[in-house]
């Protein structure tokens, strides 16, 4: 018997020459072979591409990587240079400057607003909208323990964390056994200094530049991220219990109080400062001066004053305070370094090459 | 009662046990069955259950853990991750920070797990195999399974069965109450070995009755050495008998030829000396992971100067604000106002927590999946598949996968490893004339070429019977068998015969190759001539005088082949039954009347009296086909004999051999089969009966020979002297028949045969005989043919009587038994005439010679490390030799000046010559191992002599020798010297060894090395399960190493240092940032991206690299084994070039923080939306970096990458998406959707992975077109199409320019000894112990020596005679090395060079003498020698 399967097996086998399949003849061959599969795969056999990286093959892909960057450096840098921008710092650090004495005396419990007012003039009319933002310096906005500083269930209108705000918010999350709304060190700090911007005409009289002051922070974070407590319309009930930040002048429920779409958390401006910048020499959006309906440009071209009041002390730190007045492109703001980054190294693969 | 009795025997015992602890005392378990084992003596004792599994189910968590504890690495990142959870310092969620952490641990224990598993499967297929053990209550053996077994139990074995425990043998069916064991298991010999029954019980007539036993047994404890057991047998009337090692049979041996033994178990389970000898598996830790913790180690420090600097930066920073504590400072959660000082502390801690990245925690586990991968491709490579036997390579260690690529010692057993362990008659000598037996040599090369050989087949083994098999259980093997047989005939591979050999289990030494000689005609011719010539004078009553010398030294040959031996024929249709019987009348001649009444006439009378009882008890034994019995057969002959043959000066049969009933059974029946305790004698036995002188049969006292035109013969065997290791040769001293002279013949080793045969000055024939059989001896021994020689003696009847008596004084001597019985045989064996020599090889397995000839050229150094006697080999001088330290280290010391002199006279490079100086004077400082010129020495070693050069004081100048030899071989080594040859290599060379070998004796060698491949084929598991790899057969190697070791390790090692580096670059990113954050440990990429980085987005392109990248293909690989050289100089990963890709990792973090930096200067930018380009961006990059590095890109290639960045986007998605007040502090809320609107991410997208990539780009361009690496070279070759591909290959083997050829790293010799000079040309170099140096030129001590050279190693001549042809190919390699190709034996025609000739150091023939011997007195310690060398380059 087992004979007899033994020679089927070797029959099977010989009859199939190299074929696995023998293994299935017979009864001593029933045990599965072993034997793999002569699968592409489980050879290591895979069709493959076998890039080799020398002169003959590497020059093409250098001049391509040149003849395709240069053009698109090229694109951006005129791109950028058609973006018009101002800027001028308001610190006061000079002596000779127009907030020079608000800064030297600020005290932030002194009552009267100290204001200032800067002239300068614009070189060029700006057109389309234009943007008007308040640029700080060596502002550590990303400083590790201040960027974990909010409480976002807070700001999200939870009721729970109005009342009982996050530790991460320590130290400043309650103020005199009154949780703080907001609280943390980032809404501790917001940005309080107010300008506006005056057009002076040939005939010295001066026009004040409109600002809109909504639509800068991020829809998303307007309409989901920041929410006021919900359960009452009326703000100055919402927030019952709470403290104001230390900082602050008013609490958070009079940030807007003639726009209630723009008070509380839903502060356009207050919600722009919670995005903590990435470094510290910052821009942030302030107010958009919207296009004229009419062929003339947004700024003309000529003199304007600032007019700050001066609330938020930067010496200490060594700070510095701006105002920019920009348009932006397709791409944003004023920015030539991708252009000639592009330019560069699309040369230097040219050349390379 | 008596139980009773023992109990309390036993109780003493034990208590005197505990006290002494030195003793075992074993009582058969069958006394004490009531008793339920509680009262067992021996339940103290371990029981055969065997368990290596290292976890249960409840201890495997906390055991695991901790073993994982004991990584450094896992440590630091549980460090880490807990102390996130202290406030202070905390950088992530904790609970996020434990994630990659926890899946680290459980990857690995799953893994853990399942090997574990693995290893309970095995355990449990052994303990569940079944063994007979008597039973008190059933009055019976039962059937139980292994781990039931205690210590105690009677136990059956019957034939071909693996023996369950260490059980001392207490009967056996055989006869002479022996039991033959194969121990291949333990040390790897094949060679079956004699085991005795307890003296005891050696009179015992009836069976064993366990029954009956009340002996108590004591021995020594459990312990490993194999080669002790002492102990005695007390029984119960108080006698004592001691009991040896040759009482005990071992676990793991095989019961061969013997029906059925009983016996009980001494050991067992994990005390029986085989397990013993089983170390535990050692953790093994691959070379480039431990060159991976070194930069691991570097990353610590990196990581730490980071902290640091970051830390420094912090307080800096912090001190310059002063007292003015800015409003984005905050204070620490407790409102305390936190100095710089202190701020800066807990700094370093947190920035410890962003930075951890940069310990590649997913490295570990990145590198235990690849490595899985790759075992698994290896699993399934078809040519690591053996088909015949169903087996595959399996890989047993998961973790040193990449160590094959990086292999430089190669340690290997020879028998069963790189031999077949099948001997196989080429040629003979006889009577001073070579008989070459080409036709034999062709047939042997026919097995070679594998599969191409089925219509080659000779036919007469095929036709073996079939017909009366189907009923019993022996018959059906047999059949298996000879169906088997026939299956090889039909392929006539020997892969085939493997599988047909391990189907019938017990085919001992008989493949066909072996078996089916091609008789020389000339030969045959002549032993036609002669035989009708005897036969003729027989008839005409003429003396066989008269018959030519030649004539009658032919037929005294084969005779002597035939009858010297202690070989068992046994019939196909009765396989076990061994033909030997037991006889009233004991074989040997006991006394002197017994010689008397054995040489009177009666004699026939008598023992055909024996013989037919002999008959009857055959038949008693109820043998299923008695008629065929030999022995049957035999006893018919002798009755014709009586007969026919009256005239007892004429004892033949007259019966011619076609009427011979006998014979024409013979032929009908099939062939007999012969089983032999050496496979040298079974091939001798075999190339008899090519020449139709045929052994049928053998009782103890007569030996039965059919030949040619004569019939049967017998021979009366009135003494068989026994073959030992001191004297090296066996004698049977028989009577024979036509002369009805006492002859002796001698077959022994070569050197101690040409030592005593009869002076040259008796006879000018036989001076000529002997001078040209040691020329012959000579070639044989060039050729790597194990060389016997065959003498004999004519005794006259008064010699005869003489000896006997001392002989018989002698054995029955109490004292100094051997050592008389020695003298004795010394006394029979003097004054031989020589007959012939024979030159049989062990076969070298398929593809060896070509196997080891690439792992050469690839770099690799082969020594051998055998346990087997080389008997004929480095032979009694090395028996004899260094027996003590100073002598042993007087021999190094020369062998060593030896080879330094050597060559400082063969080089003439200065420099050399000072090197070597310098080198004699600090011979003993460990760190210096000079890299002396590969000579062309060859080192043997025995192992009494290894183990002194092993010793602590030696081992230096042991390994300057053996450093300087190009091949050593260690022969007679003990499993134990084995290893530490290999450690004492692995510890001091700093090199990386690999050990295979087939045995259990291999097994510590192969625990010991870096990589331990075991041989899985017939000879046990032990070494399988010990090593990391098992093999199917050693040729094999060639592609584990040079195809998967290489890949294994260059993808391994990319994938190392691209871990490296993708940690550096990603982690640089955010210390880069720490200069724009005031040193705060911020990190502008949010926390899940920065965990899951490594785990998620950049880890599977990088796998699937890790697992299919090739930088070379396979065929090239093989056909270029110097590629492999890239692997052990560990050329894919050097320390700098862990360093330049940390640089590379700082340049490209660099280009990837500062681009989008000035990007998004003064913006408006928030940190996430700022942050999440970047992590896009260093994707990119990283992604494209392993583009760049990648070599072959298959479509896995491209779906992981695609993979990747469209998880990286899915995730980002969905994560920006889920939730808007979640994630503190990052709260990403529609980051990711913002970016994907704007034109700016997208156009950092593209120039920051470009610009980053750049020079590293270039650099790989630059490198690949200007200054390319061999592995390069290969890669281009690949690309050619394979028409120009074979082309340049097989050109790359001649063209030394070609930047292919490597340096000439191996100065082969291939400037063979020009056959006539070798007479005079071997000057030995003899250092006598009086007076060292002088040169002493004694043809004779040198011929024995280079004779015995031929058995060192006995691989020759197997390499592809295409190799030649493509070395002469050009015309330098003709000119440069015409030696090869002109007037040389086969042989050294056959061994072309391995490189090309030009490579080859010619070493003009008055330097370097040929032959050297370092000889002290008659202690022979190292032999360097070139005809060694010679042959090992030969084969190797």
């Amino acid at each position: 018997m087992i004979t007899a399967m033994m020679a089927s097996s070797y029959n099977a086998k010989e009859e199939d020459g190299h074929h696995s399949g023998a293994a299935g003849h017979g009864g001593a061959g029933a045990v599965k072979s072993r034997k793999p599969d002569n699968t592409a795969f489980k050879q290591q056999r895979l069709p493959a591409w076998q890039p080799i990286l020398t002169a003959g093959t590497v020059l093409p892909a250098f001049f391509v990587i040149g003849l395709i960057f240069i053009p698109i450096g090229i694109g951006l840098y005129v791109t950028s240079n058609n973006i018009k921008e101002f800027e001028i710092d308001y610190t006061g650090v000079d002596s000779n400057s127009p907030c020079y004495s608000c800064a030297r005396n600020f005290s932030s419990n002194s009552t009267t607003p100290c204001t200032c007012s800067l002239n300068f003039t614009l070189e060029q009319p700006f057109e389309s909208n234009v943007f008007m933002y308040y640029g700080l310096s060596n502002f550590y906005q990303n400083h590790r323990r201040y960027v974990k500083s909010r409480d976002d269930s807070q700001l999200n209108g939870d009721l729970s964390s109005l009342k009982e705000p996050s530790k991460e918010c320590e130290p400043y999350r309650t103020s005199e056994s009154f949780p703080i709304a907001p609280c943390g060190a980032i809404a501790n700090s917001l940005f309080n200094d107010t300008l506006e911007l005056y057009y002076v005409e040939s005939n010295g009289t001066r026009n004040l530049v409109p600002l809109v002051k909504k639509g800068i922070a991020w829809w998303t974070d307007k309409h989901v991220k920041f929410r006021n407590p919900s359960g009452n319309s009326n703000l100055t009930i919402a927030f019952q219990g709470t403290s104001k930040p230390v900082n602050w002048r008013k609490p958070v429920f009079e940030l807007d109080p003639l726009d209630s779409e723009n008070n509380g958390f839903i502060n356009e401006d207050f919600i722009v400062w919670m995005r903590t910048a990435a470094l510290p020499t910052f821009r942030k959006l302030y107010r958009i001066i919207q296009k004229k309906p009419s062929t003339t440009p947004t700024l003309p071209s000529g003199r304007y004053i600032l007019t700050v009041t001066y609330n938020y002390p930067v010496l200490s730190f060594d700070g510095r305070k701006r105002m920019i007045l920009s348009t932006i492109s397709w791409m944003g703001g004023k920015n030539p370094f991708l252009g000639i980054a592009y330019i560069t190294v699309g040369s230097i693969c040219f050349f390379l090459g | 009662v008596w139980g009773k009795v023992f109990a309390a025997e036993s109780g003493r015992q034990r208590k005197k046990k505990t006290k002494e602890s030195k003793t075992r005392t074993v009582h058969a378990n069958i006394l004490y069955d009531s008793a339920k084992g509680e009262e067992s003596p021996n339940r103290h004792y371990a029981n055969n259950k065997i368990k290596t599994t290292k976890y249960t189910l409840l201890s495997f968590l906390p055991k695991n853990l901790f073993e994982q504890f004991h990584r450094f690495a896992n440590v630091y990142f549980v460090f880490i991750a807990l102390l996130n959870f202290v406030p202070v310092v905390n950088a992530f969620q904790p609970e996020l920070a434990l994630a990659p952490v926890v899946f680290i641990l459980s990857v690995t224990a799953i893994k853990d797990l399942w090997e574990d598993y693995r290893r309970h499967r095995s355990d449990k297929e052994i303990n569940h195999m079944d063994c007979l053990v008597y039973s008190r209550a059933e009055r019976r053996y039962v059937e139980i399974y292994w781990k039931e077994l205690r210590v105690g139990d009677f136990v059956r074995l019957r034939c071909n069965e693996i023996l369950p425990a260490d059980v001392l043998l207490l009967s056996s069916s055989d006869p002479d109450r022996l039991c033959h064991i194969e121990t291949a298991t333990l040390d790897g010999e094949t060679n079956l070995k004699q085991r005795q029954v307890v003296r005891s019980f050696y009179d015992l007539d009836c069976d064993f009755n366990p029954l009956k036993y009340t002996s108590v047994i004591e021995c020594e404890k459990p312990n490993n050495d194999l080669n002790r057991f002492r102990g005695y047998i007390i029984h119960r009337n108080g006698r004592r008998d001691a009991l040896y090692k040759d009482n005990l049979l071992l676990r793991g041996c095989t019961i061969r030829n013997t029906e059925e033994a009983v016996g009980i178990v001494i050991y067992a389970g994990h005390e029986t000396k085989a397990m013993l000898n089983n170390n535990g598996p050692r953790y093994k830790r691959s070379k480039l992971e431990r060159q991976m913790n070194v930069d691991v180690f570097w990353c610590v420090i990196i990581l730490l100067i980071m902290c640091l600097f970051t830390a420094v930066g912090h307080g800096l920073w912090m001190f310059q604000y002063g007292d003015k504590r800015p409003v984005f400072d905050v204070l620490s959660p407790e409102g305390t106002d936190l100095s710089p000082i202190m701020s800066a502390i807990y700094l370093f801690l947190t920035m410890i927590i962003v930075f951890q990245v940069l310990i590649p925690i997913s490295l570990f586990v990145s590198i235990e999946i690849v490595k899985i991968c790759q075992v698994y491709f290896i699993h399934n490579d078809l040519e690591l598949y053996e088909e015949e036997t169903d087996s595959h390579l399996q890989c047993r260690a998961l973790n040193i996968t990449e160590d094959l690529g990086q292999m430089q010692y190669i340690f290997s057993d020879k028998t069963g490893t790189l031999t077949e362990n099948k001997m196989v008659f080429r040629r003979c000598t006889v009577a001073g004339v070579e008989y070459s037996h080409d036709a034999n040599a062709r047939r042997l090369a026919m097995y070679q070429e594998v599969d191409s050989e089925e219509e080659e087949c000779v036919s007469h083994g095929g036709t073996l019977p079939r017909r009366d098999s189907v009923t019993s259980h022996t018959s059906a093997r047999v059949v298996l068998r000879s169906q088997s047989t026939k299956s090889h005939r039909r392929t006539g591979s020997r892969a085939e015969a493997k599988r047909a050999s391990i189907l019938s289990k017990h085919t001992a030494f008989s493949s066909p190759m072996e078996k089916d000689i091609t008789p020389d005609p000339q030969l045959l011719d002549k032993v036609n001539e002669c035989s009708s010539k005897m036969d003729f004078m027989r008839f005409h009553s003429q003396s066989l005088s008269t018959l030519s010398s030649d004539l009658c030294d032919i037929i005294d040959f084969f005779v002597a082949l035939t009858i010297c031996n202690t070989v068992v024929v046994s019939s196909p249709n009765q396989p076990r039954q061994k033909v030997r019987m037991r006889f009233e009348l004991k074989s040997p001649v006991k006394t002197i009347e017994d010689f008397i009444k054995r040489f009177t006439p009666s004699r026939l009378t008598s023992s055909n009296n024996s013989s037919s009882s002999s008959l009857n008890r055959s038949n008693n034994r109820g043998c299923s086909s008695l008629i065929s019995s030999p022995s049957a057969d035999s006893t018919l002959t002798k009755l014709d004999e009586e007969k026919t043959a009256p005239d007892l000066q004429h004892d033949f049969t007259p019966v011619p051999p076609c009427f011979d009933p006998a014979k024409s059974w013979r032929l009908e029946e099939g062939e007999l089969r012969y089983e032999a305790e050496s496979p040298d004698e079974a091939a001798l036995v075999y190339a008899a009966r090519a020449y139709k002188c045929s052994l049928v049969g053998r009782l103890p006292d007569q030996v039965t020979v059919e030949l040619p035109h004569l019939g049967k013969l017998s021979f009366e065997l009135l003494h068989t002297l026994g073959f030992d290791s001191t004297r090296k040769r066996m004698s049977v001293v028989v009577r024979h028949p036509l002369t009805d002279q006492i002859t002796v013949y001698t077959k022994g080793a070569d050197s101690v045969i040409m030592d005593i045969i009869r002076p040259p000055d008796t006879g000018k024939r036989q001076k000529k005989i002997i001078c040209r059989t040691q020329n012959y001896l000579n070639q044989y021994a060039a050729d790597g043919l194990r060389t016997l020689c065959i003498a004999k003696k004519v005794l006259s009847k008064e010699e005869y009587a003489c000896w006997l008596q001392r002989h018989l004084q002698a054995e029955t001597a109490i004292q100094g038994r051997e050592e008389l019985l020695f003298e004795s045989a010394l006394r029979l064996e003097t004054n031989l005439h020589l007959l012939g020599a024979t030159g049989i090889e062990d076969r070298l397995q398929d593809g060896v010679p070509e196997t080891i000839a690439s792992l050469r050229k690839a770099g690799l150094q082969i020594w051998v490390l055998t346990g087997d006697k080389q008997e004929t080999a480095v032979n009694i001088l090395l028996t004899l030799n260094a027996d003590s330290q100073e002598a042993c280290a007087l021999l190094l010391d020369e062998s060593l000046h030896y080879i330094q002199a050597k060559f400082l006279c063969s080089s003439s490079d200065q420099a050399a010559k000072m090197y070597l100086t310098n080198n004699i004077n600090n011979m003993a400082a460990a760190d210096l191992y000079p890299s002396l010129p590969v000579h062309r020495l060859g080192l043997v070693i025995d192992g009494r002599t290894l183990a002194y050069a092993l010793d602590r004081s030696l081992e230096d100048k042991f390994l300057a020798v053996a450093r300087s030899c190009r091949s050593v071989l260690c022969c007679r080594s003990t499993p134990l010297q084995k290893s530490m040859v290999v450690k004492l290599v692995r510890n001091k060379l700093k090199v990386m060894t690999l050990a295979i070998g087939d045995g259990a004796n291999d097994v510590s060698m192969i625990q010991v090395a870096d990589v331990g491949v075991g041989i899985s084929g017939q000879e046990g598991m032990q070494a399988v399960m010990a090593s990391d790899f098992a093999l199917p057969r050693f040729s094999y190697l060639q592609k584990l190493l040079l195809v998967h070791g290489h890949w294994c390790y260059s993808r391994l090692a990319n994938m190392i240092l691209y871990f490296f580096y993708k940690n550096a670059m990603f982690v640089a990113l955010i210390f880069w940032y720490q200069f724009y954050c005031g040193f705060s440990g911020s990190a502008m990429i949010d926390q899940w991206y920065l965990i899951f980085f490594n785990l998620m987005f950049s880890a599977f392109p990088q796998l699937i690299t890790g697992t299919l990248d090739k930088d070379v293909s396979a065929e090239t690989l093989q056909h270029l084994p110097q590629l492999y050289r890239s692997g052990q100089n560990s050329e894919e990963y050097k320390p700098y070039m862990f360093w330049m890709n940390m640089i590379d990792a700082f340049y490209q973090s660099l280009v990837c923080f500062f681009i989008p930096y000035f990007a998004y200067a003064d913006s408006g930018v928030d940190l996430f939306t700022w942050g999440t380009p970047i992590t896009t961006i260093a994707l990119f990059t990283i992604l494209l970096h392993l583009g760049v590095e990648t070599k072959t890109w298959t479509w896995m290639n491209w779906l992981s990458i695609c993979f990747s960045v469209a998880l990286f986007f899915t995730v980002a998605l969905c994560y920006n998406a889920s939730c808007p007040t979640c994630y503190s502090p990052s709260n990403p809320y529609w980051t990711i959707q913002r970016l994907l609107q704007d034109p700016l991410f997208y156009f950092l997208c593209i120039i920051t992975p470009c610009s980053a990539l750049l020079p590293r780009y270039f650099y790989r361009a630059c490198q690949g077109t200007l200054f390319p690496s061999a592995v390069q070279v290969g890669r281009q070759l690949d690309k050619l199409p394979p028409e120009t591909r074979r082309n340049i290959l097989s050109l790359s083997r001649v063209t030394t320019g070609s930047p292919l050829s490597l340096q000439p790293h191996f100065l082969s010799t291939n400037k063979p000894l020009p056959k006539d000079n070798e007479g005079t040309n071997n000057i030995s170099q003899t250092y006598k112990k009086e007076d060292a140096g002088k040169d002493k030129d004694t043809s004779k001590d040198m011929y024995s020596f280079v004779n015995s050279e031929g058995d060192t190693l006995p691989y020759t001549k197997d390499l592809p005679r295409g190799e030649l042809n493509i070395s002469c190919k050009t015309p330098e390699a003709l000119n440069t090395s015409p030696e090869v190709s002109h007037g040389l034996s086969p042989s050294l025609v056959t061994s072309p060079p391995l490189l090309s000739p030009t490579d080859s150091v010619v070493l003009p023939p008055e330097h370097g003498p040929p032959c050297v011997r370092y000889k002290r007195s008659s202690e022979e310690g190292i032999q360097g020698q070139d005809r060694t060398e010679h042959k090992i380059q030969v084969a190797l």
